[in-house]
């Protein structure tokens, strides 16, 4: 038994991920050594012959990803985990995903950039390339983890998300949650919740790789299992075949969006403690969210409340929540381990008259509780 | 008389997917018409098989047949070909890649296929030049060549894919032309039947591009330049050095029998399972 279930463990971040994916029912791993996600690799390397499934380190990231996809075509849920430099390079295979709507998992540790930047130090510097990465338009999906147990529960969550959505998912660990250990309490297995790779029941002749509606998507067959079909990531026709007719090309961008943003609220996570009395609120995730709950405590001393608002899926962003939640408070505050990218979102969804205040830090170091709680001192 | 429907057809998206994109006189049907003889003689169900490729003309070829097809990344068929085999070990998995795409950005990824001996046959259409861009130089160029990209000539020399896929350890390495079909026909055959990773490099002509910028002629006179400036093994052998020279050698380079990557990833699993259940 590789994931000991109902059992308490003093273990990694990234070793969670690993533990995760196993959870979840990995059978394909695809991958190329970088700091600070190698520890994924390596582990998974050790437990996977071990449960007969495949694991393969690829000749760079671009193979990694590319492979995944393939391998998921061929009916094996498939999971790569890189860093920065190396998610640059999968932005390729990420945007063929996100166009032949293949269930993949990305994990991304983000380290410090740009380039080759600090590979052993923590950054939040990817969550626009998250976003935005890929050439030409389609939503994305990505989940940031602040503890070690999120690690595990999160990598699965990626999974099941993938194979509803039929999209890539992308896990965004920052170095420290990846590198960090913590004692995590394993839920046990009937209690954690796999959504199995989706198979149609439809006769051959009916089936259709992509759903016709706007919105929806459809059971993917895999190869060999006697439907057969084009894949491609030219634009497309429901069956996968290139078109360029206007009407068709039109439904297919229109469900590259709808199939997410139709269905947020399966999607939205988010976190918040004593957000609704405070004027005061934190916008924080990942590694940062830890700081800040240090901080609402030394704050609290002083007599001062101040609430957290912690997003855990972060794209597609919250946007609903964020308004509803934040439109109304004197000050938000936005600790970022970058120079200023989640912040924007914060202030699009916000009105002038509350005071979007950022805090950056681009150094490789963490936001430390006291930063947090001078920058709150400063304005209130 | 009804006309009598070659048999080649049932292996085709006859009826949905034609006309192809393919320019007249262009090599690439031939290549693909020995694939299907070649799946034909091995008895494989279509379900079974998989053709994969990257990005270019030779790269269209997966639309027009009805296996489980897909037109990848540029450059990055065999990586998505290796995660399909790794995947599921039972399928047939085969790879259809131009010239560039293999051997230019996919240079990488061909040979670590090869160094792995994952057991997937790729098929390298050389026309020596990009066509689908419009024919810009490739790493097959020959010296001297005018292409829109070399208007001066070609100044870098090109790759001998064979020697390349030799060097860097495939199981089996064939070129053939597409004017001497039913010697590409076999050679496609054996790649097909060998264990490990296999390369037929197959030599064809791009009247439109390559042909037209260095007045080669039309289709036909490119058909009789294969013709003419290729010979095989056994001709090799009976020339005299100074009647070699600048003829292109067609023949089976390499035909090793090694475990493939497949094979010995499953041994990995078995060993690793042996050795965890005795050290419990």
């Amino acid at each position: 038994m590789i994931v000991p279930w109902g059992e308490t463990r003093l273990v990694q971040g990234n070793e969670a991920v690993a533990l995760g994916a196993i959870a979840a029912g990995i059978d394909f791993f695809a991958g190329y050594p970088i700091t600070p996600s190698t520890e994924i690799a390596e582990l998974l390397a050790q437990y996977m012959p071990l449960l007969d499934k495949k694991w393969i380190q690829m000749e760079d990231e671009i193979a990694s990803v590319s492979a995944l996809i393939g391998g998921r075509l061929a009916g094996s849920k498939s999971m790569t985990a890189t860093s920065g430099p190396g998610f640059s390079l999968m932005q390729e295979g990420l945007g063929y995903a996100c166009m032949t709507e293949v269930p993949i998992v990305v994990v991304n540790v983000m380290r410090g950039g740009p380039s080759t930047g600090l590979p052993t130090q923590a950054a939040q510097g990817d969550v626009m390339q998250a976003r935005w990465g890929t050439h030409g338009d389609h939503p994305v999906i990505a989940l940031a983890p602040c503890d070690v147990r999120e690690c595990f529960e999160l990598t699965v969550r990626a999974f099941n998300l993938s194979e509803i959505f039929r999209t890539p998912v992308i896990l965004l660990p920052d170095e420290i949650i990846g590198h960090m250990r913590e004692r995590v309490v394993f839920p046990r297995k009937e209690d954690v919740h796999v959504v199995p790779m989706s198979v149609p029941d439809v006769p051959v002749e009916w089936y259709e790789h992509y759903h016709e509606s706007t919105s929806n998507v459809s059971p993917m067959a895999s190869f060999g299992s006697g439907y057969r079909y084009h894949v491609t990531g030219l634009m497309h026709d429901v069956h996968g075949f290139p078109t360029r007719k206007k009407d068709e090309v039109q439904a297919k961008m229109d469900r590259l969006k709808h199939k997410i943003t139709r269905r947020l609220d399966e999607l939205e996570d988010v976190r918040m403690h004593e957000v609704e009395e405070s004027s005061v609120v934190i916008f924080a995730y990942g590694s940062v969210y830890r700081s800040a709950l240090a901080a609402q405590a030394i704050l609290k001393k002083k007599r001062k409340t101040v609430g957290i608002f912690r997003p855990v899926t972060l794209w597609p962003f919250p946007d609903r929540t964020v308004k509803e939640m934040l439109d109304s408070k004197d000050v938000v505050l936005v600790p970022e381990l970058n120079q200023g990218q989640l912040i924007h979102e914060v202030e699009r969804m916000t009105r002038d008259s509350v005071r979007v205040v950022p805090l950056h830090r681009i150094d490789g170091y963490a936001i430390t509780p006291e930063e947090i709680v001078d920058a709150v001192l400063e304005v209130i | 008389m009804s006309a009598t429907i070659p048999y080649e057809y049932k292996y085709l998206r006859a009826k949905k997917r034609f006309p192809h994109v393919w320019c007249p006189g262009c090599g690439i049907g031939i290549v693909m018409g020995s694939i299907i003889r070649a799946v034909d003689a091995m008895g494989w169900e279509k379900d079974d098989i998989v053709m994969v490729s990257g990005i270019g003309c030779t790269s269209r070829m997966p639309v027009y047949v009805d296996f489980n097809t897909l037109h990848a990344t540029h450059g990055r068929g065999l990586a998505f070909g290796t995660g399909v085999k790794m995947a599921n070990p039972d399928l047939n998995v085969m790879a259809v890649l131009g010239d560039g795409d293999s051997l230019a950005i996919g240079g990488n990824h061909i040979i670590h296929a090869a160094r792995r001996n994952i057991d997937i046959t790729a098929v390298i259409v050389n026309n020596n030049n990009y066509g689908m861009t419009g024919g810009q130089f490739s790493p097959t160029t020959p010296l001297g060549a005018r292409t829109s990209t070399t208007p001066y000539g070609m100044i870098e020399p090109g790759f001998d894919v064979c020697r390349l896929m030799d060097g860097a350890g495939a199981s089996f390495v064939a070129r053939g032309t597409v004017y001497h079909v039913t010697e590409l026909d076999n050679m496609i055959l054996k790649a097909f039947k060998k264990k490990g990773f296999s390369v037929v490099e197959a030599l064809a002509p791009c009247p439109t591009n390559f042909g037209r910028a260095n007045r080669l002629g039309g289709p036909v006179e490119m058909m009789k330049l294969l013709k003419d400036n290729t010979i095989n093994l056994s001709q090799l052998k009976a020339m005299k050095p100074d009647q070699t020279e600048g003829k292109i050698v067609r023949g089976i380079f390499v035909d090793n029998d090694s475990i493939s990557y497949g094979d010995k990833y499953a041994a990995l699993c078995e060993n690793a399972r042996k050795a965890a259940e005795a050290g419990k």
